[in-house]
Parts: C-alpha cells; structure tokens; sequence
C-alpha cells in the first residue's frame, strides 16, 4: 500500500494522463477540427472555444476554489467590448467616429473611448479591465468573510447592474444592439476565409494555454492551498494564512480568462451586446462545468463546448425542447452528479479508480467554531474530484 | 418640497415591490440557508393566476381581491413540491440548491411560454386602483398606494405569524439552531415545509401585486430575483426587520439617485452601496447572533 | 523563568455574546514546559477561552504571548506568531493527503512566488513531524480516510510543522481509545517539554495522568487553579462537580 501510493506520488505522480488530454486536445482542435468542419462549423466551434475558456476559469474559482461565480458574464463581456471598441474605431480610421454615434448620438467620441485606438492598450486591457474589477469586488467582500451564498448573490447582482449598465448608455455603448458590423481585425479582413480560420487557431491554442496554466496551478502547492480553503476556508486561518488572498488570486484569474475569451469572441462572432453578458448567459457558463466536472482538468471546457454544441443543434430545431433539457440538466447534474460526468467516466485508470473509492469518505460535517459563520459547509460527494485527479475528463 | 416628497413616494412604492418579493426569500433564506432561484417563477406563477382571475370573472375588482389568496395557494404549493422533491435533498449544499433551482426556473418559464405565449398579457386594474390619490403634497397613483398596503399587510401577517403561533415559534427555533431545535422535538422536515409553502406563498402575493404595475410575461421573475436577493443580503438573515429595513433603504435609494442620474446608473450604484454596505456589517443589518457566530 | 522562555499571559479575559457572558474576567498564566489542563463543566467557557486566544471570539482585557498583545489581531496574524490550536471535531483537509496537510500547515511564511511551483520535496519539518505523531506510513491517504484518532494526531502534527509554541488543544483525546489516549497524552509531554501546552478536556483520567497543572473554569470564571492534588481538594470544585457523572471519569 505505501509503496505504490508512494510511488504513486513520486515526481511524475499522474501527468500522463494529462499530457495524454492536452495531446488529445490539441490533436482534435488543431488537426481534426479544421480538416473535417466548414468554415462556418469551424467558426462556430470557435465561438464554443471561447465559451471553454471561460469555463476554464470557472472550473478553477468554483471547482477548485469553492466560488460560485453568478458574473463571469461581466468579465467576458468587459474585454468584449474593450476589443469591439477597438474594432470599431480601427474600422472608422483615424481620428474617426463609428457609424452607430452618429446615428443615435451627437457623433463625438466619448473620451473613454479614445485610449482603445491603441491595439496595445486594447490588448492589455482585455487582461488588466476585468482582473482590476474582479480584484476590487474580490478582496472587497473576501476580506469581510463574505462568502457562499452571498458571493454568489453578489456577483449575479453585478452581472444584471453590468447589463443593465449597457442597456442604458446607447449612444457610447450601443445599447441593446451591442457593437457589431466589424470588419477587420488588427488589419486582417473579417471577410477573407483565411482570417477567419486563423482566429479559430488563435482561439484553440489560447484554451490549450489556459488549460496549461491551470494544470500547473493544480499541481502546485497553491492549487493545494485551494482546496483547503474551499472545503475548510476558517481552518486555514488558523495555520497563519489569510484565505481571501488565495481566494482572490483564483477569482482574478477566472476574470481574466473570461475577459480574454471576450475578446475572441467579438471577432469570431461578430456582435457583443449585453445578452452575452448578462444574468442569465452568465449562468448558463456554468452549466458545462457542472457536466465536465467542475474540479477536474479538461472537464469544464469539455463540457461547456459539448453543451454549446448541442444548445446549437437542438435549439435550432427545437427551440423549446433545448429551455426544457437545459433546466432539467441543471437539477439532474447539479442535484445527482455533482462532480459530473467526470465521476462515471471510464477513461480513468481503473486500478487508480478503485484505490480513490476505497479511500473516499464523505466529508465529515463541519466543525462548530471553525465553520460556524461559513454559509457554505463543505459539500459532500466530492471524494470523487479529489486533489490528484487531473487527469479526470 | 414637492420634489422631495415624490422622491420619498417613488422611494416607498418601488420599497414596497422590493419587499413583497423580498419577504418570502427571507423566510426560505433564513430558516434553511436555501437559496431559491425559482421564487421569481412563484411570483410569476402569481401573477399569471391574477391573469386566469380575470379571464373567468369579470368584474376587475372581485378577481383582484381572489387572486391576492389564490396567488399565494399556487406559489406555495409550487414552493412545497420543490421542497419536497429537491430542496431537501440538497439540504447540506446550499450552493448547488442554488443551481438547481435556476434550472427549475428555465423548465417554469419555457412552461408558461407554451401555456399562455411568449409576449406578455396584461391584467386590467380595478377602477378603484387606476387614479390617482391626492395626500395633500403629492398625487400616488392608488396602484402604489394598493401594494404599499399590501406589503406593510404582509409583513404585519408574518410577524404575528412568526410572534403569536405555535408554528411561528418552531420556525424561530429551526432559525436560530437547527441542530437544538430537533433535539429538543421539532420536526424540523414539517417546519421546513410550512416554511417554504408561506415564503412562496408570499411570492405569489407578489406576482398578483405586480400585476398593476405592468404586464405579465414570461420573464417576470427575473426581472425581480435579482433585488430581492439583494435586498436578503444587506437586510441579514434571520429576521423580518432587516428585509424591510432593506427593501425601504434601497428603494429609497434607488429613487434618489435616479432623480439626479439615469435609472440604470442608479442601479449600478445601489450595487456599489451594497457592496459598502458589506464591508462595514459582512452579516447585513440584522443577524440572529448565536454562541458560534463569532 | 529565564528571559526567553514563553509564556501565556491572561488579565481579566471577558466574552461577551449579545449580553451573554461567555468569559467573566479569566485570568491566568501558563508557562513553557507547562502542561496546562483546562477543565470544567459544559458552558464553562472553555472553548470559548481558547477562540478568544486564537482570535476568532471578540475579547476584552489582554491575552499577552511573551510581550505580543493578541486581542484585537486577525485570526491568521495570531497563527504566525506562533499560537496554534486544535478543534473538537478533527479539521484536517479531508481532499489532501495527510503529507499535504502537513505540507500547508508548514507552508504560512512561504513567498507568494513559491507556492505557484509544485512540491519538489518533502521539507524535513514535515517528515520529522510525520515521525513525532506516528503518520508517516500514511503519508499519502487522504487525510478524511484516517480514523478519528489519526485526525486528531495529524492536527497535532500541523501544529508542530507550523512552529506552533503555544498549543491550545480542544478535547484532543475525545472518541478515543484507552490505548490511543496514553499514546497521546506521551505524544503531548514529549512535545511540551520546549512548547507552551493548554488542553481543554472532559476526561479526568486524562487529565490526572498527564497534566502538570490544571484551571478549573465555572461560568466563565476561574473556579480554582493549582496542581492536580490540589484542585481535587477544593471544595469549590468538588461542589461543582458532585454528582456530574459526565465529567467524574
């Protein structure tokens, strides 16, 4: 028993079957995609790319780091409308206004506005926008111990203040229309095939390299840390650590996956408008986690690009059937497999498989002082996700 | 002056919308750490009995006045079957409860846009609610005044509720200590139950009153959970004080800020202030404090 | 008393819940190699004396570790100072490995850069601490799969890798066996000869085989203080424990 598990933990203790995945991953997404899909299927899975990243992200603050994040919409849709900004003034050329102010403003270009002509300033604040204001909010209300439910309710509340935020700025925001009607990208045509095909690689290559990022912070000694704190966050006070600090690096990063996912998306896609970002597309962002497996590796942006994939097909047929099966996914998955479809998933080692199963036990419940003002005890049936499995989905 | 007090009356009225659907949340919220998404769909659920109401009895006074107890009997029984059937499964994963009940929410509003159509429907108000009514500063339309009544009616129902009856004083007890409560005999299972069939009850109540301010659609709910929620956390759990408390302060605030911005930055700094408000008491205005809430 | 030894220093320590008195003005000063118990009946306040230490119970009055104040510092800030406790339910890391538990504890003063690397190896203050509780032949279980006495020895471990010099125990024997409670009460005289030791327990036996001096808390305020032999004499104590079966061992 000791010297397998021993051995088991040894240096390279369960990378094959993540580098397996990655090879797998980028096999699928860099060869096979492209070789066997439209160009238009292949812009399209690029959109279900960039929802993966964002799952990513999510997978990481509420898989790993036990934050349920109701707003990630806020961050994918701030670095959308960074790079649509962009977009529309590199269109308009310089010192130039987009066609939509002059329609229903004045035709002067908010001074907000006017950093964003700079492709550098664009791109670092596709990053930097949604880190600083996940950053704010994060150590805001982490510091103060709020956490559970009230994060959640919190970060839903600052999704539909965002929207709402956008909704009423017509004239600089586009409102409701959103920005659309880009027409080139970094001085790439948007019309020329080729360029689109590139922003798909764009798009897949930047998964995978969030993808190894997040490996290595499951691995590391903070990936560690995560758990702890998601499972017994007053516990690790008491070792002399501050829990919102390791809280708020994970929450950051997830912002700024979102944030980059965004804008990825407004190229492929065309259009970003507060329907992407809003209370309710912020929510249907976790629903692929949840079936992926919200701690495993892969499994959040597995699942989140499987689940677009089939709201795609199955809504265009049949557009009420796909709300139906889209709420009833949310109570059988979150209600009956929570660490999703990970946990009856049959790629995993099974010899590795029987020895977690042996070694699992639920959870036991809460201590009184240590967990008394949590609103979120640790939740049972998790023994499945467990601290080494990477290599699950 | 006049300007002020249609301030505080557009305050008090868009206070007392946040409350009725507040009110019911704070029960659930506060007595099992639930966190329900579906109670919008419960006040839609409401508002459309208002909606059927109507369509069988004609005259709009008498179908108001039905609706207001049929609209709480269809909320709690929708509230009861979700308990039943879900909620108290998840009773140790409040967040997940969270998830769960948003999908029950996307199932009940695809159900009412196959039962009764995507656009929206409208409820004819009584002709006793359709003017206005003079307080000798401002006018309030009777509508507002209407829901006002029933609001601070619900409250004073609940308090007496929770005060005076014996199911009122279990329910206390399951708040302020699950665990004590049930050793020391309450069925914390029926308590649970009746808990969630009032909370979503008063939903419906809510769905019925909403109905006067605009027309019922599918997607009435969501409009509103938001703020309720809202209103839950900065009013603390536990206690019926802080959601009214909440509710009128954020109501008020909201009116405020829209007087001298536009309604939807108003909305982003009510936020901002609830996050403030946050980091000054974490527990929100009022929490019931026991031994392990350090 | 040489110049750097330890020690815990309480003047007029009061809690108070909502109106409440949880600690009514404790007093009492425990000193390195100190083998401190503390018992009473239920409600005394133990528990509560110890969250107050640690932090986690708003106090008045002082709680002095050598010449820091610890009233009024944040829960992890007391930790770093080296004042570390256990919990009455076992809370170790139930996902992580008993190694990664330990590995955590140790890790508090780690640079922030560090902690984005994996382990490479095993720091000797874990291994060490690994041996001192008798874990290392389970070192990778998962620590929620160790049984009831193990937990509590690992939490004890995370003390020791934490560098813990005051150990405030809460009921560190509870659920166990005869034979895991001589175990644990050698485990606590071996690492308490150089440490700052405080135990909260309920178990008399225990207590008279182990401890070196003992308080007795009634409703918040120190009944009695003294040796073992002379606790037992006090009829104030005798009073209060008469006819507790609970608590008689």
């Amino acid at each position: 028993m000791t010297d397998t598990s021993a051995q088991i933990s040894g240096k390279n203790k369960r990378s094959y079957p993540s580098f397996l995945g990655f090879a797998l991953g980028a096999v699928a997404l860099l060869v096979v995609a492209p070789a066997v899909l439209s160009d238009f299927r292949l812009s399209l899975l690029g959109r279900f790319v960039c929802y993966g990243i964002v799952a990513v992200g999510i997978g990481l603050a509420w898989g790993r780091g036990g934050m349920l994040t109701l707003g990630q919409g806020v961050f994918f849709g701030l670095g959308g409308y960074v790079m649509a900004i962009h977009l529309k003034l590199a269109d308009a050329g310089p010192s130039g206004v987009p066609d939509f102010m002059r329609l229903y403003g004045s035709g002067r270009l908010p001074i907000w506005w006017e950093p964003f002509r700079s492709p550098v300033v664009t791109l670092l604040g596709v990053v930097l926008i949604p880190s600083l204001v996940a950053f704010g909010l994060g150590a805001a209300i982490f510091r103060r111990r709020v956490r559970g439910a009230y994060f959640a309710i919190l970060s839903q509340a600052l999704a539909a203040a965002f929207a709402i935020l956008l909704i009423g700025q017509q004239t600089t925001t586009g409102g409701t229309n959103g920005l659309n009607g880009f027409r080139s990208f970094f001085g790439f045509n948007l019309f020329d095939p080729v360029n689109k095909r590139m922003l798909f690689f764009i798009a897949a290559v930047t998964l995978l390299v969030m993808l190894a990022i997040v490996w290595q912070l499951y691995r590391s000694r903070y990936g560690e840390l995560l758990i702890a704190v998601r499972d017994q966050e007053e516990r690790i006070r008491f070792l002399g650590y501050d829990p919102a600090n390791i809280k708020v690096v994970a929450y950051v990063l997830a912002a700024a996956m979102a944030g980059i996912a965004g804008a990825l998306f407004v190229p492929i896609v065309g259009i970003i408008s507060p329907a992407s970002v809003g209370v309710v597309p912020s929510i249907a962002f976790l629903i692929g986690v949840a079936i992926g497996g919200r701690a495993t590796l892969f499994g959040p942006a597995l699942g989140a690009i499987v689940v677009a994939w089939a709201q795609t097909t199955l809504s265009e047929s049949f557009p009420s059937f796909w709300s139906y099966f889209q709420g009833a996914l949310f109570v059988l998955v979150i209600a009956f497999l929570p660490a999703g479809l990970s946990s009856v998933n049959l790629l995993r080692n099974p010899l590795r498989r029987a020895g977690d199963l042996t070694e699992s036990f639920p959870p036991s419940p809460p201590t009184r002082s240590a967990d008394a003002v949590s609103l979120a005890p640790p939740e049972p049936g998790f023994s499945e996700v467990s601290a080494g499995s990477e290599g699950g989905g | 002056m006049q300007a002020l007090f249609s301030q505080l009356v557009a305050g008090l009225s868009l206070g007392s919308v946040l409350l009725l659907a507040a009110l019911g949340l704070a029960l659930t919220f506060g007595q099992m750490g639930v966190i329900n998404m579906a109670h919008g769909e419960f006040m839609m659920a409401g508002a459309y009995t208002a909606f059927v109401a109507q369509g069988l009895i004609a005259d709009a006074g008498t179908s108001l006045l039905l609706a207001i107890p049929l609209g709480f009997l269809v909320g709690g029984v929708m509230g009861v079957v979700l308990e039943a059937t879900l909620i108290r499964r998840m009773y140790h994963r409040p967040l997940d409860t969270l998830l769960v009940t948003w999908g029950v929410s996307l199932i009940l509003q695809q159900a009412a846009r196959d039962i009764f159509g995507a656009p929206n429907v409208d409820v004819r108000a009584p002709s006793w609610l359709s003017g206005s009514v003079n307080i000798g500063v401002t006018h309030v339309p009777a509508a507002r005044l209407f829901i006002l009544v029933l609001a601070v009616g619900a409250v004073v129902g609940l308090s007496l509720l929770l005060k005076m009856t014996a199911l009122g004083r279990r329910i206390r007890g399951v708040v302020q200590n699950r665990d004590l409560a049930e050793t020391v005999g309450i069925s914390t299972r029926s308590t649970d139950r009746l808990t969630f069939f009032i909370g979503s009850g008063l939903a419906g109540i809510a769905g019925v009153a909403l109905t006067l301010l605009g027309s019922t659609g599918p997607t009435l709910g969501t409009s509103y959970i938001v703020d309720a929620f809202l209103v839950v956390v900065a009013g603390g759990i536990g206690q019926i004080k802080g959601a009214v408390i909440a509710a009128f302060g954020l109501g008020l605030l909201q009116a405020t800020f829209e007087y001298s911005t536009t309604a939807s930055v108003a909305k982003v700094m009510v936020f901002v202030v609830v996050v403030v408000f946050l980091q000054i008491r974490p527990q929100g205005i009022f929490s019931v404090r026991t031994r392990s809430l350090a | 008393m040489t110049m750097d030894a330890d020690y815990l220093e309480l003047a007029d320590v009061r809690v108070v819940f909502d109106g409440f008195v949880a600690v009514d003005g404790v007093s009492m000063t425990v000193l390195q190699g100190d083998l401190r118990f503390l018992i009473g009946p239920n409600g005394a306040g133990k528990t509560t004396l110890v969250d107050a230490i640690t932090g986690l119970a708003p106090a008045t009055g002082s709680v002095r570790f050598g010449r820091t104040e610890l009233i009024g510092k944040k829960v992890h800030r007391i930790a770093r100072l080296g004042v570390g406790r256990t919990f009455q339910t076992a809370s170790v890391f139930e996902e992580l490995t008993v190694l990664q538990n330990l590995d955590i504890a140790a890790g508090a003063g780690r640079p922030a850069l560090s902690l984005l690397r994996r382990r490479s190896s095993v720091p000797p203050a874990v291994e060490e601490a690994m041996d001192t509780v008798g874990l290392t032949s389970q070192r990778d279980r998962q620590a929620g799969a160790l049984a009831h006495g193990q937990k509590q020895w690992l939490e004890i471990g995370m003390l020791l890798v934490q560098n813990a010099r005051v150990l405030l125990l809460d009921e560190p024997v509870a659920g166990m066996s005869a034979e895991e409670r001589v175990q644990t009460g050698e485990l606590l005289r071996r690492i308490g000869a150089e440490r700052t030791v405080v135990v909260v327990e309920h178990d008399m036996d225990f207590m008279r085989s182990f401890a070196t001096s003992v308080t007795v808390l009634h409703a918040g305020k120190v009944l009695s203080a003294g040796t073992v032999a002379q606790v037992q004499a006090d009829p104030k104590v005798q009073e209060v424990y008469l006819g507790r079966a609970e608590v008689t061992g």
